[in-house]
């Protein structure tokens, strides 16, 4: 395949500085480079994928082991906000909830980030100020990414400039189920340097992957291994507003991915699964999964998070039967 | 009539192909049903049956392995050059059998007739015997039937041809190769039978004839461990239970023989089939 | 490393069963005590006693088969068809409804994780029942000729690797197709046998048609012996297999054989390697690999062998060994003392060969027959390990370097009961598929089962099949497959 002359493509010597890590550092070289080593990455069987997570579906997680998985589940979740109707009040309930998510429990850990529009990033930023609880803004023209690039990285740029310190990212889905895999990994690349915060680090950029787009797991695997080679700190299944969202199996492939992309380069990245998390029961199986597939090291909030709203509450509710020995109910935690 | 002098055949076994006489030398004479000399027939020995199995087995993958259309053909051939050789077979079965003439021809008839039967069941069996497994889960599941291998056939005593078509063409017709140990009296017909095999279009070794005694042939391929089946139908006389022990030691296929020869003249069914074909079920996921 | 995620103990209830202290025979419809010597059911996991069960002599055999007998004649045989799937639809329901119980008794006795017998082996023996019904009234459309039917009293001999499950593949279809069952039971696990008993009498099954006559090697020989019985299953190893051809032998009996394997896994260098390796897992650790099925010979494309076993092992290492009733065990206890000894004896051989034996660090507790999941590397051919079966968790890794030299080396064997293929190439799969000699090929998957598949193997590994239409031949006469 002929490479379409783009006028917002790289010049020779930015792509040079934009190179994978080794051993892969030349598998970007050109487009049948790129497509060829995506390409052979090995295929995903589905129905392998799906019977390994509905047997990890069955772990039985109890007393002791429940009570740390939940705190640590609570410790993971990105509290998340991204409705048309989101106001500054919205963002200052949430970001009120992520400090202390159970007013009547103060060991009840606190969040790892809430996750807004960048326009109110500035709101979020304000609210957590000292609490160590990150900032996320979902940018590049959200959830579509349907932009041109310089609309994309000024929505990133405006939002790292609100304060935001970690970015959530979405690739451009139709280059990448067309073929053009150059254009997506320059992008998000693009996406990267716009991360820059002058005497700081970067933010952490997220890559939102839209897995319910991407339909195979097979794509799911390549997409993954796209993002980690551009640079991603994180790479995240979906948006939450197309269906299915996160899912197990799609989980599993893009822990596999993380797992062998450390194994072969040296470099951890993270993995955030958002969408369709709602209960406790499936926080549950994707710290499983975490732990037996891409292992303990991702145990944590530096490497795992779960995009999520409601699922905190639920979260909390067990957490107070854990505690109390008794149901609790809806009236026991706060609507925010 | 005119008043010349015959030429006479001699009778060998048939081998990999190819007709040679036991390496043991030895032949036995053969007589028709008044006890006249008909011929001396080749007497096989154990090493003769240790060659026909070598043979069998080489010709197996490449008998299996044809398309079953290609076999039905093949096998078609045997029933067109076998019609060819009619008066041949009815002379043989009239004096080996001690039938008349018209019983003689009716035999060798329906023998011809068999044959095609079972050419024509090559690329059915699939359809008939195998089919896909509605399991409960994504795979799709399909079961096919296969061949087992390397057949030992010991032959019906009585009926020379009909009898002998009857166990041979179905072990055949499977995709099975075969070793086939002949009546002790009455091995004329298996004998021509292998001469048509030979100008047919049947690869050497699909089918290997050993004119001889069962009883002293039979173990050796009852316990031979690269046989894979074996067909009892014309055991000797109360030596079928000993053949079937020793069959038992490396899990053989057998088909154990009736009380009295049966009569070839009825419908086999698919009953001589099936014993020497398995069944393989194939699995695998239904993804995207 | 260790994990902070410790998973606490999440052991399934065994209050569900009640194991009586001791048990007798289960003869036309009614427990009854035998008179052979009593022994011991034992907890492989624990070692502790869990019942004494009765032996049964010749002479109870004798009155098994003749209450099979009576039941033939008088009501099994004779019953509508219809009403014959309807008993095995009510006990397809029993198994349901007390599946639980099912399972928690079958891994005490067993030594297999529960989750496995809750999952696999109850489920699909329930699943066995509710499928044959259906055949019970509809075996004239089965394709098997004009009039099959039943040969009449079956004598039936299971191992205990799946013995609930192992029931089930024989009662089930030897009852739809009308026949009568004396069914024995493994020595070392009799339990779970005895309460289906229990469930024939929940279902009003009429006398005689299911007895359960329990006890070692000498009851199974007089049931494959007996002059009144029929038809003779069996399922268990190659070498009592062909004793039992022998002992059949110029009989009217007629047979199937379920016997050993040593199955080849073939994985090619562009296979789903993730879910390879959790077939390959499955194949071998499934049961503690105590199945006739297992993948027990990995035959590695060489260009891939490093990365596959790297990654095989990383997985083994996350395998959780321990407390069969714990809902999270992985891998449970060894059966018995006697086979614990011959999967160490096969081991050692296979260290003493040259063979590379790799285990994961896994502490195994003190009481109880164990084995950790272990991987042989730089296996030949010629070593014990890769030709004999093991019968345990002990997996035997070989490598190949083109398509055919891996179908040769899968075929050199004497076994050819099942076989595996792992590649992204759909025509290279159907190619191997034919050229492979084993009665199941699971391509792209593993260890797979269902009621309407015929299973059963080709060489010595047995004939017959079990499921499907292809497993009613067994228990019919008129048909014209055989």
């Amino acid at each position: 395949m002929t490479h379409v002359l783009d006028p917002d493509a790289l010049p020779d010597e930015a792509r040079a500085l934009m190179a994978p890590p080794p051993p892969y550092d030349d598998v970007t070289r050109s487009d049948a480079a790129f497509r060829a080593f995506l390409h052979g990455l090995p295929g995903v069987d589905q129905v392998g994928a799906e019977a390994r997570v509905a047997m990890l579906g069955t772990r039985s997680i109890k007393t002791t082991a429940k009570a740390w998985a939940i705190d640590t589940a609570i410790s993971m979740v990105d509290l998340t906000t991204l409705e048309g109707a989101d106001t500054p009040g919205k963002v200052r309930s949430l970001a009120t909830k992520a400090k202390r998510p159970d007013p009547g429990d103060p060991t009840a850990p606190q969040v790892a980030a809430v996750c807004i529009y960048g326009d109110l990033a500035g709101v979020a930023v304000e609210t957590l100020a000292g609490t160590g609880i990150h900032v996320a803004a979902v940018a590049t023209a959200f959830p579509s990414g349907r932009a041109s690039r310089a609309v994309k990285i000024a929505d990133v740029q405006d939002a790292v400039a609100n304060g935001a310190d970690e970015i959530d990212m979405v690739i451009d889905r139709g280059a990448f189920l067309s073929g053009r895999y150059l254009d997506v990994f320059e992008e998000i690349v693009a996406v990267k340097e716009a991360c820059a915060r002058p005497g700081q680090d970067p933010a952490h950029l997220k890559v939102i992957l839209e897995t319910g787009e991407l339909v195979t797991l097979d794509n799911v695997r390549r997409a993954s291994w796209l993002a980690m080679l551009a640079g991603g700190d994180f790479i995240k299944t979906s948006t939450g507003k197309i269906s299915p969202a996160a899912t197990l199996p799609v989980c599993l492939v893009m822990l596999e991915a993380v797992r062998d992309f450390r194994a072969a380069t040296g470099r951890q990245i993270g993995v955030k699964p958002a969408g369709g998390i709602r209960t406790t029961k499936d926080a549950m199986k994707h710290l499983v999964l975490v732990n037996e597939t891409a292992g303990p090291d991702w145990l944590t909030p530096d490497w795992f998070r779960l995009g999520a709203s409601s699922l905190l509450n639920d979260l909390l509710l067990q957490r107070q039967k854990l505690r109390t020995g008794h149901y609790s109910g809806p009236d026991y935690v706060t609507v925010d | 009539m005119n008043d010349r002098l015959a030429v006479r055949k001699t009778y060998k076994l048939y081998v990999n192909g190819a007709f040679p006489r036991s390496e043991s030398g030895r032949t036995y004479e053969v007589t028709d049903s008044r006890g006249h000399f008909l011929a001396n027939a080749a007497r096989a020995s154990r090493k003769d049956a240790r060659d026909a199995v070598v043979a069998a087995r080489g010709a197996f993958g490449k008998w299996s392995g044809m398309t079953a259309y290609n076999r039905g053909q093949v096998l078609y051939r045997v029933a067109e050059v076998m019609e060819g050789r009619h008066t041949q077979f009815c002379a043989e079965v009239e004096a080996g059998e001690g039938l008349s003439g018209s019983k003689a021809r009716a035999a060798v008839d329906a023998a011809i007739d068999r044959w095609v039967w079972y050419a024509g069941w090559t690329d059915k069996l699939g359809a008939v015997l195998g089919g896909s497994n509605p399991v409960a889960g994504p795979y799709f599941d399909f079961s096919i039937p296969e061949p087992t291998g390397v057949v030992a056939v010991l032959a019906p005593q009585q009926s020379s041809l009909l009898g002998l078509v009857s166990v041979l063409a179905p072990v055949l017709a499977a995709g099975n190769t075969a070793v086939v140990v002949t009546s002790k009296q009455r091995p004329l017909p298996a004998v021509t039978l292998g001469e048509v095999l030979a100008t047919s279009d049947v690869p050497g070794g699909v089918v290997n004839l050993l004119t001889g005694d069962a009883e002293e042939l039979g173990p050796w391929l009852a316990e031979h461990a690269d046989v894979d089946g074996i067909d009892l139908t014309g055991a000797p006389a109360g030596r079928a239970m000993e053949l079937e022990r020793e069959a038992a030691g490396t899990v053989k296929r057998v088909v154990r023989p009736s009380a009295t020869e049966p009569d070839w003249s009825t419908d086999p069914g698919l009953s001589r089939i099936t014993p020497f074909l398995e069944t393989k079920t194939v699995w695998h996921p239904i993804g995207v | 490393m260790s994990s902070p995620f410790q998973y606490a103990p999440a052991p399934e209830s065994r209050s569900i069963v009640d194991i009586a202290p001791s048990y007798g025979l289960f003869i036309d419809g009614e427990f009854v005590d035998g008179t052979g010597e009593a022994f011991k059911t034992v907890n492989p996991a624990t070692e502790e006693v869990l019942t004494e069960v009765s032996a049964g002599s010749a002479a109870d055999v004798d009155r098994a088969v003749a209450a099979a007998r009576r039941a033939f004649t008088r009501t099994w045989g004779p019953m509508r068809p219809a009403d014959r799937g309807k008993y095995l639809f009510r006990i397809a329901r029993l198994l349901q409804e007390r599946a639980r119980e099912f399972a928690v008794l079958e891994s005490l006795d067993n030594g297999k994780p529960i989750r496995e017998s809750r999952d696999v082996d109850i489920p699909l023996a329930a699943a066995h029942f509710f499928y044959h019904a259906g055949w019970a009234d509809k075996l004239d459309f089965a394709g098997l000729g004009p009039n099959p039917r039943p040969l009449g009293v079956a004598g039936q001999v299971i191992p205990w690797n799946f013995p609930m499950l192992m029931l089930a593949w024989k009662v089930a279809p030897a009852l739809a197709t009308g026949n009568t069952v004396v069914l024995k039971p493994a020595e070392t696990t009799p339990l779970t046998a005895l309460l289906f008993a229990e469930i024939c009498q929940q279902a009003d099954l009429p006398p005689g048609v299911v007895n359960i006559v329990t006890g070692a090697g000498d009851t199974g020989r007089a049931v494959v012996e007996h002059g009144d019985v029929d038809k003779v299953a069996f399922t268990g190893s190659t070498e009592v297999g062909k004793s039992i051809a022998r002992a059949v032998a110029g009989t009217r009996k007629s047979l199937t054989l379920e016997l050993g394997g040593k199955a080849a896994n073939i994985v090619f260098d562009d296979a789903p390697i993730d879910q390879a390796v959790e077939g390959i897992v499955q194949g071998i650790f499934f049961n503690q690999g105590h199945v006739c099925c297992a993948g027990s010979r990995l035959l590695v494309q060489e260009n891939i062998h490093d990365e596959v076993i790297a990654s095989l092992q990383r997985r083994i290492g996350t395998l959780r060994v321990g407390d069969p009733l714990d809902k999270n065990t992985d891998i449970g206890a060894i059966n018995s003392a006697e086979q614990l000894a011959r999967i160490r004896e096969l081991s050692d051989y296979g260290e003493a060969e040259g063979a590379n034996r790799w285990q994961p660090a896994c502490d195994l507790p003190d009481r109880g027959y164990w084995f950790p999941p272990t991987v042989f590397t730089d296996v030949s051919p010629a070593h014990r390990i890769a030709r004999e079966e093991v019968f345990g968790p002990v997996l035997s890794v070989l490598t190949f370097r083109t398509p055919d030299e891996a179908v040769a080396k899968a075929n050199n064997s004497t076994y050819g009961l099942s076989a595996g293929i792992w590649t992204e190439k759909g025509s290279r799969i159907l190619k191997i598929a034919d050229q492979l000699r084993a009665g199941v090929v699971w391509a792209n998957t593993f260890n797979k089962f269902d009621p309407t598949s015929p299973f059963g193997g080709y060489k010595q590994s047995g004939y017959g099949r079990e499921g499907g239409r292809h497993g009613l031949t067994g228990y019919l006469k008129g048909v014209t497959h055989s």
